[in-house]
């Protein structure tokens, strides 16, 4: 018996579990014509005032959505977002810093997805743990509010690189921290060039009919890939 | 801090493989790591030790390739090796570009055994 070390190759993806329940979940989605948006920040930059701002506007628009929000310990947020009247449900993740796909699949246990045209998934406040999991969404939007600094894209350039869209949160406060928008613009397009970046507050409402054009327009364009 | 799981995950796989294999030892387990993956190397390498007590790899060696970011310039058509990750840029033009070729890895490539 040979009993010689050796190298054996193996090449499998260490989130290959994941990444496959992600790509199931994606087609369900698809399937069910719901468009998924998720939402990544570090903690505090204004992710469920920003979504509770979000879903109470397309509403108003007879938009269908809902929203599943991660956090580890407490059902705060999902309380608060429950104000918007749009269905909403906590993961709790417990010790865990970031959602994957299987928590999603859990969640989504009892709802009628083809009930919805959009369903928001709010990540745990984190900026470097989510970057890794593909949770089956169309679209990740990454935040940054205007009290963290126009440098933090430089400083977790991973997270701002795997998403798709920048928001740049609670504008109405630019001013007294003495915010420097172009800057911060700058540094988002060090790190992912040609991001497609928004700057609202949802306590003024300000930015956020930009927004919401941008998300209906990509409602439709996803509608018509079905259809097509 | 999901360098755990990931090392836990890693550790199922390659028991897994060595059971497939007939039971043999696994010695090493070599890993593919972009900087884009959003694992931080030394950090993982901690949670290995730590994961691997109580398991049939206890012992084993975690060997990390890491791998740099490269990315596609469509006007030069060529790749660069970004020298920072502050900088995603056309080694030639110095046009921003976002095509990223490699650094994504998390990858399981091979397994040291006997």
């Amino acid at each position: 018996m040979n009993t010689e070390p050796r190298l054996v190759e193996v090449r499998q993806k260490v989130l290959k579990q994941n990444d496959l329940l992600a790509r199931a979940l994606r087609q369900r989605f698809r399937e069910a014509g719901v468009y998924v948006v998720s939402l990544v920040s570090s903690p505090g930059s204004g992710k469920t005032a920003f979504l509770e701002k979000t879903l109470t506007l397309l509403r108003e628009q007879q938009c269908r959505v809902a929203a599943l929000v991660g956090d580890l310990a407490t059902e705060n947020d999902a309380a608060r977002l429950a104000r918007s009247l749009a269905p909403v449900k906590q993961i709790t993740t417990g010790t865990v810093c970031h959602l994957e796909a299987a928590m999603v699949e859990r969640a989504l246990e009892g709802w009628q997805l083809d009930e919805l045209d959009c369903l928001f998934i709010e990540n745990v406040g984190n900026l470097v743990c989510p970057s890794s999991y593909d949770l089956g969404e169309d679209l990740r939007l990454v935040l940054l509010s205007v009290t963290e600094g126009e440098d933090k894209p430089l400083k977790y350039p991973t997270i701002f690189n795997t998403a798709d869209v920048a928001v740049i949160t609670k504008m109405d406060l630019a001013e007294a921290v003495e915010f420097a928008a172009t800057l911060a613009v700058h540094n988002i397009q060090a790190v992912r060039p040609g991001m497609q970046i928004f700057q609202v507050s949802a306590k003024t409402g300000e930015g956020m009919n930009e927004l919401l054009r941008f998300l209906g327009a990509k409602f439709d364009e996803s509608k018509q890939l079905l259809v097509g | 801090m999901h360098e755990l799981s990931i090392a836990l995950s890693m550790i199922e796989m390659a028991a897994e493989e060595a059971e497939r294999r007939g039971g043999v030892q696994v010695n090493a387990i070599h890993l593919k790591l972009g900087q884009l993956s959003g694992v931080v190397k030394d950090a993982l390498l901690f949670s290995y030790e730590v994961a691997c007590e109580g398991t049939p790899l206890k012992g084993s060696r975690l060997v990390i390739e890491e791998i740099p970011v490269v990315v596609y310039c469509p006007a030069c058509q060529v790749e660069t090796t970004l020298a920072s990750l502050q900088q995603f840029c056309c080694g030639a033009c110095e046009i921003p570009t976002s095509q990223v070729v490699r650094g994504q890895e998390l990858e399981v490539v091979a397994l040291e055994i006997e």
